[in-house]
């Protein structure tokens, strides 16, 4: 503690040489806080008589690199002072460590690339002799203090929303001075916004009730779920009785600033709400469409459509190796060639079923059951043996991963993004080959009139083929869309299996509109129930209540009209 | 009484089962506890515990074809019932722990584990072996008869039935995975140490559970067999072959087909409640859909229609499963998913069947069975699809 106050005192007076006007503001401020502070300081007062510096001063770099504490901390306040960004570079050098000299030259060494400190020039070959510059604590605490206020006026937008962000987050005070700076010379709505929000709830600290009010009414824009918490804690009851905020205008003002940020923090719940079930809605969907024909319209109970989600899944892991070893600078594009050859790939499985399995057990719907269960079996183990039983690793392209940000805690991931758009075309493309080809049309036949069909020259056998191949195709597109959000493993057919008959069943069998509705419903009924009581719960409410349901409605929620025949 | 038992079975059959008996009460005994290790004539411990669980499955194989094979009702929950029977053995074995666990207190470990301080609702009175037979019989079959009661009553026939009992089984197995429900979440309930006062880790106690398990399976076996040799069992098939015509004869079908899975519900919980002694075990993976779909196919197997089919399916698969388990377990998924395509495809019948058309042998009830698809449903030549409509 002795030493402290005492460093407290050599580091004061060092300053007050320089900036003596500003010393007695900065003598009030807590002994934690008061390196970052005074840098903060230095940059307010050079932003009183700012001036242009196109280099790094070479003694502001000799005195960071062969200087006691004081004189590096002093070298740390003018390198902020001249917001370079060659200074972030040296500074974060200077934090990790990556900072060495040799003889009396300074250098900025990452791996095997060295550069000279003061010239930003590549220095090769590396001297040998090099000696490693050490921060210590109080060093590092100035430097993390002055790069988040360099970033805050760095020329790049991201990097000045990154600083933003990190400071609106931070629980430490905010430096202020520095902020307000920032927000004079920002031009982005989104950084200006977030930087008025940090002020404010800085302004909540004041002393003056005036201030403290102004504070707390700019909160009313923030749609940061702290504020919200800053809020409340105004409006709180200490343990004797009084009120954490002692005015009551002040007070007021804060809760009717609170309704205004919990109304747009529940629109942003409930906006990420409908994005979710619809996320999880298209998911089931994908899973159920091809069930949808195979099961809706041809009548096959396929337990092994879980499976062949499964290959398409796999099909995708495999593109992607693909690529990855021949063509790497396309990688990024690799689910344009995915898409079609998981397609193909589940396609040409299931047809294989269908002759050689499935056909003999037509009008035998038990007997289906159980052989196409074996049939998963098999799957499963075989790409056991092919892949190994681990799960393997499916990357998302660079386009699909992150996501837009629509309020501050909403956001929306970009392969969820697609996976909704992807259903949504999948499902068109069903409907137009169902309706508008003549395959379709076969299909749709040999449905709804067998021995009809086969009089006037529809070879039956061969559209049954088909059709199942194509349901199984879609159900390879699932498995494939799957690869992008969800674990790839031989396991990944079984969790879908249950949900995707539900979903047929829901929904009622020969409709493709049913599924749709019984596919979005259940996403949304899900994730609802979600919401209160938690996923496994809400998992077995769903499930309950379609049994219940199947037994009020056996034909599902959309059936033919007329007299369904009996088997 | 005589009339009675020679509806059951002739001669031959009664023999047989007279000999199953002093196999098992005399000499699996004898060969387990009195011939000396290394004999020639000796079983070990192993295979006593594992004879004892192929018989649990072997009740249920016979619970099972008691609907499927004589009511055409494909059940994929029934690992459900299994279950459930075994969690009420499960909870009177915890709690006969008593305090010799590893917290040493009265309450089972996984609540002091998840800082609970007293029981739940569902554990009352679960110290009483009494209650918890109770229980064993009762939580099966009042859940079956609910749920039973409302399907048939909405006549779900066929393979819409099939899969809701398999949406029931795959929704108990994610309550049962949860901590709260109070059945221990994933780990379900272990390391039980007796049963109605003796060691449960000592060789007689083991070899008497497996005894007992071999009688319940002959007695299931009796009741089964009184059952489809009635004039209820009569009506039962005639239920599989043609529903609705019995419908219009005047029967209430949705009756009889409750009975009788009520009690293969119950039979089942009887099973699970000696099988879960024995193994040391039970947790809710024995919920999970893939169990059920099982039981269905040691059925298959064996015959579907005849009940010592299912007898011979359930011992002829997990004798397998336990040879492949230990000796290549990598291939044991292929035998099995294998299994599940030929015997559909090529034994309808299952072995029992097959052996009737090769050598004429009729045994059991397997003239009804293969003379019509067993599923209830004749081969068609178009396949009936749900939502087909009569214009």
């Amino acid at each position: 503690m002795k030493g402290d106050s005492h460093n407290l005192a050599r580091r004061l007076r060092s300053f007050a040489t320089f900036y003596f006007p500003l010393f007695t503001v900065s003598i009030a401020m807590s002994t934690k806080s008061i390196a970052r502070r005074v840098v903060l300081l230095v940059l307010f007062a050079c932003a009183l008589g700012a001036r242009g510096a196109t280099a790094i001063d070479i003694g502001v770099v000799d005195a960071l690199a062969f200087g006691d504490s004081d004189e590096r901390s002093a070298a740390i306040a003018k390198l902020v002072d001249e917001a370079d960004p060659r200074a972030i570079a040296l500074l974060e050098a200077l934090g990790s460590g990556d900072l060495q000299t040799a003889g009396k030259r300074v250098l900025i060494v990452k791996g095997k690339d060295a550069f000279d400190a003061v010239t930003g020039e590549r220095v090769s070959p590396l001297p040998p002799v090099r000696e490693d510059v050490v921060a210590n604590n109080r060093v590092r605490r100035e430097i993390a203090g002055a790069l988040g206020v360099l970033k805050l006026l760095s020329t790049e937008r991201a990097v000045r929303l990154g600083a933003t962000k990190a400071l609106a987050l931070s629980s430490d005070d905010a430096p202020l001075p520095s902020v307000k700076k920032a927000l004079e010379r920002e031009s982005d709505d989104e950084i200006k916004a977030i930087l008025v929000s940090i002020i404010a709830s800085a302004g909540l600290k004041s002393d003056i009730v005036e201030e403290r009010i102004a504070a707390v009414r700019a909160l009313e824009h923030s749609s940061n779920p702290q504020t919200r918490t800053l809020l409340v804690q105004l409006l709180e009851k200490k343990s004797d009785g009084t009120y954490a905020e002692p005015d009551e205008g002040v007070r007021g003002a804060a809760s009717i600033s609170l309704r205004t940020v919990e109304n747009r923090l529940a629109w942003g719940e409930r906006v990420g709400l409908v994005f979710a079930s619809l996320s999880l809605g298209s998911v089931l969907l994908l899973a159920a469409l091809g069930l949808a024909i195979t099961y809706g319209l041809m009548g096959v109970i396929n337990m092994a459509h879980g499976e062949l989600m499964m290959i398409g899944a796999y099909a995708t892991y495999v593109v992607q190796n693909a690529f990855k070893v021949y063509a790497p600078e396309w990688f990024a594009w690799y689910l344009v060639l995915a898409v079609p050859i998981a397609f193909v790939a589940s396609a040409l499985v299931g047809m294989v079923l269908e002759r050689t399995v499935i056909r003999h057990l037509y009008g035998r719907p038990l007997e289906t059951l159980l052989a196409t269960w074996g049939i998963s079996l098999l799957l499963i183990q075989g790409v056991r043996t092919l892949f190994g039983a681990q799960n393997v690793q499916v990357e998302n392209p660079s386009w699909m991963s992150g996501g837009i940000a629509i309020l501050s805690n909403v956001v929306l991931p970009w392969n969820r993004i697609f996976i909704v758009l992807f259903a949504a075309l999948v499902l068109v493309a069903i409907w137009l080959l169902l309706t508008r080809t003549r395959l379709g049309l076969f299909v749709r036949g040999v449905t709804q009139n067998r021995p009809m069909a086969s009089c006037v020259g529809v070879a039956t056998a061969r559209v049954d083929t088909l059709a199942f191949g194509v349901g199984s195709g879609i159900a390879g597109l699932g498995g494939c869309a799957l690869s992008q959000i969800g674990n790839v493993g031989p396991d990944l057919g079984q969790s879908y299996i249950v949900d995707s008959f539900m979903v047929v069943v829901l929904g009622g069998v020969g409709q493709l509109a049913g599924t749709v509705y019984a596919a979005l419903g259940l996403g949304f009924v899900n994730k609802l129930i979600e919401s209160w009581s938690g996923a496994v719960v809400a998992k077995i409410a769903v499930l309950v209540f379609i049994i219940i349901f199947i037994q009020k409605r056996p034909q599902g929620l959309f059936a033919f009209k007329g007299r369904a025949q009996e088997a | 009484m005589r009339a009675l038992l020679t509806r059951l079975y002739g001669t031959r059959g009664w023999t047989a089962i007279g000999v199953c008996i002093v196999l098992l009460c005399v000499a699996m005994p004898l060969a387990n506890l009195v011939a000396t290790p290394g004999s020639a004539f000796h079983v070990s411990d192993y295979f006593v515990t594992l004879a004892g669980k192929i018989m649990c499955y072997a009740m249920v194989a016979v619970a099972l074809d008691l609907v499927w094979g004589y009511a055409g009702i494909l059940s994929l929950g029934h690992g459900l019932f299994f279950a459930l029977g075994g969690y009420a053995m499960g909870m009177y074995l915890m709690r006969s722990i008593g305090t010799d666990g590893h917290y040493q207190t009265e309450l089972p470990d996984f609540m002091v584990f998840l800082d609970w301080k007293q029981l739940p609702w569902q554990w009352w009175n679960t110290d009483q072996f009494w209650w918890a037979m109770i229980l064993v019989v009762a939580v099966p079959g009042l859940l079956a008869y609910a749920f039973g009661y409302f399907a048939f009553r909405s006549r779900i026939k066929g393979v819409y039935f099939s899969i809701i009992t398999q949406a029931l089984t795959y929704a108990a197995m994610l309550l049962f995975f949860r901590n709260e429900t109070g059945f221990g979440g994933n780990n379900g309930f272990t390391d039980f140490k007796r049963i109605v006062g003796f060691a449960i880790a000592r060789p007689e106690t083991r070899m008497s559970l497996s005894i007992l398990t071999g009688l319940a399976l002959i007695a299931t076996l009796l009741i089964a067999r009184t059952i489809v040799t009635s004039r209820f069992g009569r009506v039962l098939t005639a239920i599989r072959d043609a529903e609705s015509r019995v419908m219009f004869c005047g029967y209430d079908t949705s009756r009889y087909k409750l009975f009788v899975w009520t009690l293969s519900a119950t039979l089942c919980g009887i099973a699970g409640a000696l099988y879960v002694p024995q193994v040391g075990i039970i947790n809710p993976s024995e919920m999970s859909p893939a169990n059920s779909i099982e039981i269905a196919i040691w059925v298959a197997v064996g015959g579907r229609g005849t009940l010592i089919g299912a007898v011979l399916g359930a011992g002829l698969v997990n004798g397998a499963k336990s040879v492949f388990t230990v000796l290549m377990p990598e291939y044991w998924l292929y035998v099995l998913g294998l299994l599940f395509i030929v015997v559909t495809l090529y034994l309808p019948n299952g072995i029992v069947g097959w052996i009737t058309e090769k050598i004429g042998w009729r045994g059991g009830d397997s003239r009804m069975a293969s003379k019509v698809g067993i599923a209830g449903v004749r081969p068609q030549q178009t396949p009936p699809v749900a939502g087909e409509t009569a214009r």
